[in-house]
């Protein structure tokens, strides 16, 4: 009797143990996968960054395949500014919009509106791109002048898309705080915004701050509703009204008919591997910040 | 004597009766009260004001960019553009829609288990001090990060061409399986980080072993929260298109695993490239959001069941 309990035991921490394997094994794939796609990313752009030079690459602002000039200045610029412009409008509605469902919310309308804001994370890029390309840029061209594919007409597509990310998780966050904070600041006498504005908002804030990294990253990763509606020159633009090309744009655009195995493919994976290290550089901001507010 | 005392404490005791019926609350707000109170605090009353009309702008997006679609689309949502055979006089989008529904469903099955996994060990097992949980938290939010570009381009050269898969199913679901695990990592992370210790307490002070605790008080609590992020890596999976088009390839037909196949996205992008069929551009998009909410809807169900089911 007892020895069976015992063989129990040990048969249980068997199963422990290699469940516990499995799992560290399923976070190490984090790490390989990332280390396989930085290798083949970068090794794949050096023959372009040899033959262009990668100041050359970087800073000229003449992209010309058929020359043989690679310049990516133009696309770096354009991918900024459309970031910028999608975080400018995403970033306080959909906060503001997280505080709204988790705190002020009435039940009811509670139900409707959080099937909706899953609808919206589930239109498909290419749904908004297409949106964008039917409605917001005749919108532009015909209110505000230029053409409409625009800095503009981006930033309000990839704002409206990024919505669903923060407030999710934004939502999910502010959710999780411990009631007693919010109790704790009415008792004080704070006002109810008093009370969610400065306690449970940064009590939530690492929530918030990993809402809008996901959103960022889709912002900047965005390729198909931005190739549809961002107008694709390779110049510097004077206005938010001007058509800009991003990184993302430029290799979805070039990729259909480039050469394989030649100067221009490499010269577009290398496009590609520029997007990666701001990707790096971003995190890594990120990840300063959140050390420096512990 | 002692009958008229006995009368005069029955009419006090219901003359405090019907007081404490009449008695006001103090603490009750009304709506005016409300209104004077945030006139006093403006502030609060602009940050109440923004909130209201944040809330507005999203119902509003949400509503518009729908029924846009579904105005365009469903006119020309005809039979013969479900018909088996993809033609260039119906369009069919069918062979498209299969080839989505299995390529979202084998990238899940790669997915899932790999990400809740390794969200278990980062919140469960490992100390947020270890530095092996840095680095793989790090390459997480890097891989999150990563534009669904990037990861079409890596399909491109290691699926595709190192493996010499070609355009096909597999390299699809292999290059999106990779994509969508940082999302369900994370959104399953925060979802454990959410069920409260005394769950786990109760569960040990009960007997229950470790891996008990997590698969079955666990998971159960947080399967809303895991449920949800699935639904998000779904959605991005079936609305992907860069990282399809050189991965997955563009063949309008249902060709298996190692067949070059186009998804829907694919398709809707193809068809409003052309320029030449907007209303089967707009029907297309109407089935991929159809199909997005019939899946939440779906998901969304189980997730209640489930918590019920555990509660």
């Amino acid at each position: 009797m007892a020895e069976e309990a015992v063989r129990k035991k040990v048969k249980g921490d068997w199963k422990e143990t290699a469940m516990k394997a499995l799992f560290i094994v399923a976070a190490a794939a984090f790490i390989a996968a990332l280390l396989v796609i930085c290798a083949f990313i970068f090794v794949q752009s050096v023959p372009a960054l040899k033959e262009v030079g990668v100041f050359e690459f970087l800073f000229s602002d003449k992209w010309n395949p058929g020359k043989g000039e690679f310049g990516i200045a133009t696309m770096i610029v354009g991918s900024c500014y459309v970031t910028a412009g999608a975080l400018v409008i995403g970033v306080p509605i959909g906060f503001l919009t997280a505080i709204f469902m988790a705190r002020y919310c009435p039940r009811p309308l509670y139900r409707v509106l959080k099937p909706m804001t899953n609808i919206l994370a589930g239109i498909p890029s290419i749904v908004y791109g297409y949106f964008g390309l039917r409605v917001i840029v005749p919108f532009i061209r015909d209110n505000f002048g230029g053409y409409g594919q625009s800095i503009l007409a981006c930033s309000i597509v990839l704002g409206v898309m990024i919505l669903p990310t923060i407030i999710s998780v934004s939502e999910n966050s502010l959710r999780a705080v411990p009631k007693s904070y919010y109790e704790g600041a009415l008792a004080l006498g704070a006002t109810k915004e008093r009370a969610i504005f400065c306690t449970e908002v940064p009590a939530a804030k690492s929530g918030i701050m990993t809402s809008i990294i996901l959103g960022l990253g889709r912002v900047i990763g965005e390729t198909m509703a931005v190739v549809m509606i961002c107008g694709n020159q390779t110049r510097f633009p004077d206005s938010i009204l001007d058509g800009v090309r991003t990184l993302t744009a430029n290799v979805v655009l070039e990729m259909s008919y480039v050469e394989m195995g030649s100067v221009h493919e490499s010269a577009l994976i290398a496009t590609a591997a520029v997007l990666f290290v701001f990707i790096l550089i971003i995190t890594l901001l990120i990840a300063l910040i959140r050390k420096s507010s512990r | 004597m002692e009958t008229e005392t006995i009368k005069k404490s029955l009419t006090e005791r219901e003359e405090t009766q019907t007081d404490v019926a009449q008695i006001v609350s103090i603490n009750r707000v009304s709506f005016a009260d409300k209104l004077r109170a945030y006139m006093k605090r403006p502030f609060s009353f602009a940050l109440l004001i923004l909130v209201l009309i944040a809330a507005a702008v999203t119902v509003g997006a949400v509503a518009y960019v729908v029924l846009y679609a579904l105005i365009q689309g469903i006119p020309h949502l005809k039979p013969s553009l479900f018909a088996w055979e993809w033609t260039t006089l119906n369009q069919s989008m069918l062979p498209a829609l299969i080839n989505t529904l299995l390529l979202a469903f084998f990238a899940l099955l790669i997915a899932v288990p790999i990400g809740v996994f390794a969200a278990i060990f980062m919140v469960e097992y490992a100390k947020s001090t270890n530095a092996f949980v840095k680095i793989v938290r790090m390459a997480a939010e890097t891989l999150a990060g990563i534009p669904s570009i990037v990861y079409g381009l890596f399909g491109m050269i290691f699926f595709v061409k190192l493996f010499g898969w070609g355009y096909c199913l597999l390299s699809g679901i292999c290059t999106m399986a990779i994509m969508i695990l940082p999302l369900i990592m994370r959104t399953t992370e925060e979802a454990l980080k959410a069920v409260p210790d005394s769950f786990r307490e109760g569960s040990f002070a009960l007997g229950a072993g470790k891996l008990r605790t997590i698969f079955v008080i666990i998971l159960p609590s947080a399967m809303p929260g895991i449920i949800s992020g699935v639904i998000l890596g779904l959605g991005r999976v079936v609305g992907e298109t860069a990282a399809l088009l050189y991965t997955a390839g563009s063949t309008c037909r249902v060709l298996g695993l190692m067949g070059d196949s186009r998804t829907l996205a694919v398709h809707m992008y193809l068809l409003a490239n052309e320029g030449l069929h907007v209303g089967e551009a707009w029907a297309t998009g109407v089935v991929l959001i159809l199909l997005v909410v019939l899946i939440n809807g779906l998901a969304e169900f189980v997730g209640n069941k489930l918590k019920k089911e555990y509660n």
